[in-house]
């Protein structure tokens, strides 16, 4: 009895699925169903602020456009990913699958994005990276429906690299820990510098977590270069930049942003002087950011982060390819040209996209200064990641 | 000095927070037969303990009697309620209750600080570096934990080597019964030891709290290696913990530091290279291949 019933009902199913489908578009349009959002993302955790600053810059520019776009109402369907990778395909699975989102935006941690790249990849859902920097998802494994409006771990480093060969830095040593976005900023560094006519000499890396940095520290005098390079983020960058300080050495440090970014108050005197190279800053000055700094202060009650920017941007770009298709999901080839070719005004500047489907982006110079990373020029103009091994 | 000094002394600074750290593990173990896994978590709640009593009164000289006092009675609380009513309960129920406190110590935290990263602020009179090799200095406080470390080290020794109670946990450690059959009062003794040992981890916490900063699951990475610690000198002795600390120390400093630079060598180099991160916990294998009661353990 009990399986002709299943077979009944989903028969059901089955005929009220075929039913909608064949609701003739003039109809959909007169009464549009609401674009499903998914939003995987850190609510809970070290990543948790993260999470939080991403959702209100979303939410922000919902509210900016009314609720809708293009023309199309938008319900967003939050889930805590706990920057867990274990759960990562079953979170992702539970938003395609269960709750059947038309697009997913998430995440913060990179091993939980390479579970939900598995996932949209097998699903085909449209996909937008608003933090996690793992080089693979626009490189090798790169997808037609994936975007990433935050970065790739290699633009930064890239950035600070080539800045420091133009000053004239012939030697210099590469300092992080033993893991993925480590190496990929230090392939970034070192490419950056012997564009410019300077080489990494040495890599010193310590194992993931730890904050032992001593014995690292201890080898540098004797390495003879002229500036130290550094990936870190969390407790780590507070240690290391506090214990670099400690240690009196002459070389200057440098690094990818993300060693001075959200940690500048525990840090202290010890960062003052510290430059680093990140997509934002402080101090940017142009009129989208200043009223997109505002706007986010109003809502969230604290000051807006690069974050924060990378959220708003992931909710424009999918702004400008629903508008190209008038909310006609349907009409993929045309949502994913529109998003490809996106030029749009960031708070960052102005940002566009490469054929593999990742972020063409300023990448700026920023000097710790009192208490802010302090913009002081551009690194690199509309730095596009190489896209190596990515056949879009 | 040269760099090789200045990596040995580096591994001499890790290596007696490590025993600081251990000591407590150890005593615990040898003589209460709990693997305390929330040992870590009271690391953290000294480094946080710390950092409340330098945002208060503005003094870290108060931070580490502050942490002792409140380890103490910390150690006390949890011996009398909870620990007490397991040590005759399996390990697994030992295990559990420990990894259940990690939890709520960690709840709590969050609950009272939240999850951000602190830095603790170093007394200005110590906030200075001292040149060691050419181009490399040594922050001031690192020599204070150095010579706090040793100090309280001396004392431990001095307690558990020369009184009547050390005489009373040792023994304790090695034939529980004898101790009950001489009509002396085990729990006392078992209140006594854990508190102390639960005081040496909050101590432990305070003093690395200006080194590291304070945040959340701060103890975990270094309960991995006391609990190497314990099980190279051997499990309850405080002599063993003392020497497998400052030899884990250096050994894993000097293979930090002179390990990778094998990588680039090729061939047999990257095989170097591997072992020498890995160079503690293949130094743990060792030991209990030919020593599997540990290097100063008595009792198998």
């Amino acid at each position: 009895m009990l399986t002709t019933k299943i077979t009944r009902r989903s028969l059901l199913a089955t005929g009220a699925a075929a039913a909608a489908s064949s609701i003739p578009t003039g109809w959909a349009i007169a009464q549009p169903k609401p674009v499903k959002v998914g939003l995987m993302l850190p609510y809970s955790g070290t990543f948790a602020q993260l999470g939080e600053n991403i959702t209100y810059a979303i939410e922000m520019y919902l509210a900016e456009k009314g609720g809708k776009l293009g023309g199309r109402e938008i319900q967003l369907v939050k889930l805590d990913d706990e920057s867990k990778p274990e759960l990562g395909l079953q979170n992702a699975d539970r938003l395609i699958k269960r709750d059947n989102v038309d697009v997913l935006i998430g995440t913060v941690h990179s091993g939980v994005q390479m579970a939900i790249h598995k996932a949209v990849t097998e699903s085909g859902t449209l996909c937008i990276v608003p933090n996690a920097g793992a080089v693979a998802v626009t490189r090798n494994l790169c997808a037609k429906n994936v975007f990433r409006t935050s970065f790739s771990n290699w633009q930064p480093a890239y950035g600070m690299g080539v800045v420091m060969g133009k000053r004239g830095v012939k030697k210099a040593a590469w300092v992080t820990w033993d893991y993925a976005a480590g190496a990929e900023s230090g392939e970034g560094f070192k490419q950056g510098l012997e564009a410019n006519g300077g080489q990494v000499v040495q890599t010193l890396t310590l194992k993931f977590p730890e904050t032992n940095f001593q014995p690292l520290l201890a080898q540098i005098p004797g390495l003879g270069v002229d500036a130290v390079g550094s990936f870190f983020a969390g407790g780590g960058a507070i240690n290391f930049v506090k214990d670099y300080a400690a240690a009196g050495l002459k070389v200057p440090l440098v690094g990818s942003g993300f060693l001075t970014e959200g940690v500048l108050g525990p840090q202290g005197a010890a960062a003052e002087g510290v430059e680093t190279a990140l997509h934002y800053g402080d101090g940017i000055d142009n009129p989208k950011n200043n009223a997109f700094r505002a706007a986010f202060k109003a809502k969230a009650n604290r000051e807006a982060d690069v974050y924060a920017v990378q959220g708003y941007d992931a909710a424009q770009l999918l702004g400008i390819g629903l508008e190209a298709v008038k909310g006609n999901m349907e009409n993929e080839a045309g949502l994913y040209k529109a998003m490809r070719e996106a030029k749009i005004d960031s708070p960052r500047g102005p940002i566009s996209f490469s054929k593999s489907q990742e972020i063409v982006q300023n990448i700026y110079v920023r000097k710790a200064t009192g208490g802010l990373n302090k913009v002081t020029g551009v690194a690199v103009a509309n730095l596009a990641d190489p896209g190596t091994g990515c056949k879009l | 000095m040269s760099v090789f000094l200045a990596q040995l002394l580096n591994g001499l600074q890790y290596g007696l927070l490590l025993f600081l750290i251990a000591s407590g593990l150890t005593l615990i173990f040898g003589v209460l037969r709990v693997i305390n896994l929330a040992h870590g978590s009271l690391f953290m709640m000294g480094a946080y303990a710390a950092f409340l009593v330098v945002r208060t009164s503005g003094s870290l000289w108060l931070a580490l009697p502050a942490a002792i006092l409140i380890g103490v009675g910390l150690g006390l609380l949890l011996e009398r309620f909870l620990f007490r009513h397991f040590y005759n309960r399996e390990h697994l129920d030992q295990v559990l209750l420990t990894f259940a406190l990690i939890l709520l110590f960690e709840e709590f935290r969050s609950l009272l600080v939240g999850n951000d990263f602190h830095s603790v602020p170093i007394p200005d009179a110590l906030n200075f570096s001292v040149p060691i090799t050419a181009g490399f200095s040594y922050a001031a406080y690192r020599f204070v934990v150095i010579g706090v470390c040793l100090c309280l080290a001396a004392v431990l020794f001095f307690w558990i080597e020369r009184t009547k109670t050390g005489a009373v946990i040792r023994a304790a450690a090695e034939k529980p019964e004898m101790v009950e059959i001489l009509g002396i009062d085990a729990s006392r003794v078992h209140l006594t030891v854990f508190a102390v040992g639960t005081a040496l981890a909050m101590a432990a916490g305070a003093l690395a709290a200006p080194l590291t900063s304070v945040y959340p699951n701060m103890g975990d990475g270094l309960l991995i290696i006391s609990f190497v610690v314990v099980v190279i000198g051997g499990l309850g002795s405080i002599s063993g913990a003392f020497w497998s600390a400052l030899l884990i120390g250096l050994v894993d400093t000097l293979g930090k530091a002179y390990g990778p630079a094998f990588a680039s060598r090729g061939g047999m180099g990257a095989v170097i290279a591997a072992a020498a991160a890995m160079s503690v916990y293949i130094l743990m294998v060792g030991v209990l291949l030919f020593r599997p009661t540990g290097l100063f353990g008595g009792r198998s």
